[in-house]
């Protein structure tokens, strides 16, 4: 069972018997009062997505999915389609189902997806990969300052904050549990 | 070569935002005859409340405020005292807290807290002269006065279900984060005055209406900035109160304190006084237009 402070963007948990995972997530605690830990959560079966706030002292079954390990093809449009490399079946999953992690996803990557019964319900991603940058503003010549930024949109089409000094070329790579930008992958 | 740890080098304006606001906090606190005091961070006991969590330090605790060594000065005679410092508190962490974290806190003695109200009017708008905040695309006008909305009067005005009843039915924190707190104003600081006396352990009761306490806290842009409470001075009633919020502690199962003695003790040398607390991370998040509470200190926890 998770406890309140378990809980966390990304976890998966069992309510009213099925599947659903935190897709945002925060603390709150009013004055001196009690914790409140307030979540968005999204069915992974019929992909809702609703809001709920829990108080401590509530505990959490956790939704324990089988994994299956696929690689990842390509998009039509249906939606992304990944195969099983053993027996090369194929399944898709929709932009909804998918989130933002459609923007992760490179050609040939080997992900993880969660499997309910038959049913492909969600990917489970390296915490790093790596994109390209396709659209940034140009450095400016002579701002050297290690902390500034500025947004930069790679490959897949997500955007995201960057160091001044990321170019449009420039290979980097992303945390996917925070969408943030890590470094520069040297090639 | 290694790349320079770029989620950490974004962060130098702030963190030279941070650096001046804190020097200007001090200047305005030593302009008004306060002295700034230091005191221990790791104390044999904190004052029992109920939903916070001390973290133990060997056989003490790290501080989770500085509130019981500020009141023990006031006692022995010291009348203007303000310390930034350190606090600890266990498991909070979101996009607004952080379980160690930096708090200014000030004192007065022969005064209430209505006079802290006015400090707050005084310091924000020393530290913003132009007297207005832009904060996540909200416009706040900082001139004072800030209106002081009872807690009765924001249940009237912004909640389905009346004060009594959410305090019987256990749903205070939840109404006061869903409907109170969204429906304060956005253009102008709110101070929220007069708390339950179960709201606040060590404030001390209105005259004129004893089932509240004179607390109040300070919200800016929906942000909770600070609070401040007239000080509870009856060193029996403190020890009730105390003795309270251990049994409630024990009946849910939260780990017993150890009684705060020394300060039981001398509270009956305390003038009537008043004190505050403010997040100063919370301030700098408003003054520098930052979202979450992580863009405002050189390391998150995580980051460590």
């Amino acid at each position: 069972m998770y406890s309140c402070s378990d809980l966390k963007k990304g976890l998966k948990l069992l309510i009213d018997g099925e599947p659903h995972v935190i897709v945002q997530y925060d603390f709150t605690k009013p004055g001196k009062g009690q914790a409140l830990y307030k979540c968005k959560l999204r069915n992974m079966i019929t992909g809702s997505l609703f809001d709920r706030t829990y108080r401590s002292g509530e505990s959490f079954e956790p939704a324990s999915l089988d994994e299956r390990d696929m690689q990842y093809l390509y998009q039509d449009e249906n939606g992304y389609v990944f195969m099983d490399k053993k027996n090369y079946e194929q399944i898709t999953l929709s932009e909804e189902t998918l989130g933002d992690d459609k923007y992760f996803l490179i050609d040939n990557m080997d992900v993880e997806i969660l499997m309910y019964g038959e049913r492909g319900i969600g990917i489970s991603l390296p915490n790093f990969v790596n994109l390209r940058v396709t659209q940034a503003d140009p450095w400016v010549k002579g701002d050297t300052a290690a902390g500034n930024n500025k947004p930069a949109t790679v490959e897949t089409g997500y955007t995201l904050q960057v160091p001044s000094f990321v170019d449009e070329g420039t290979l980097i790579q992303i945390d996917t549990r925070t969408g943030e930008y890590a470094t520069r992958v040297k090639e | 070569m290694q790349e320079p740890n770029w989620q950490i080098a974004r962060k130098r304006a702030t963190l030279e935002a941070r650096a001046r606001i804190l020097q200007q906090i001090r200047a305005f606190f030593i302009a008004a005859d306060f002295l700034e005091i230091e005191t221990p961070q790791r104390i044999p006991a904190n004052a029992p409340e109920l939903h916070i969590e001390a973290i133990p330090s060997a056989d003490w605790f790290l501080q989770t405020s500085p509130e019981l060594c500020m009141k023990r000065l006031l006692a022995a005679g010291y009348e203007r005292l303000f310390q930034i410092c350190r606090c600890w508190r266990a498991g909070e962490r979101g996009t607004r807290h952080l379980p160690e974290y930096s708090m200014l806190e000030w004192y007065r003695s022969n005064t209430d807290y209505q006079k802290l109200m006015n400090d707050c009017e005084l310091l924000l708008t020393s530290l913003k002269i132009d007297r207005s905040l832009a904060w996540q695309g909200k416009d706040i006008d900082l001139t004072p006065p800030w209106p002081r909305l009872t807690v009765k009067q924001a249940f009237v005005q912004h909640s389905q279900i009346g004060l009594d009843e959410a305090l019987s039915t256990d749903q205070f924190e939840t109404i006061m984060t869903e409907q109170i707190e969204p429906g304060l104003s956005s253009r102008q600081p709110t101070f929220l005055i007069d708390y339950p006396v179960e709201h606040a352990s060590l404030a001390r009761r209105k005259p004129d209406d004893p089932t509240v306490a004179e607390r109040f806290e300070l919200y800016i842009a929906g942000l909770e900035i600070a609070n401040g409470f007239s000080e509870l001075t009856d060193p029996e009633e403190q020890q009730k109160r105390f003795t309270a919020e251990e049994a409630l502690r024990r009946k849910i199962g939260k780990r017993p304190y150890p009684c705060p003695e020394p300060f039981l003790k001398e509270l009956a040398a305390l003038p009537p006084s008043a004190g505050i607390a403010l997040g100063i991370d919370r301030l700098i998040m408003l003054l520098c237009d930052q979202k979450i509470i992580d863009d405002v200190v050189s390391f998150t926890p995580e980051q460590l």
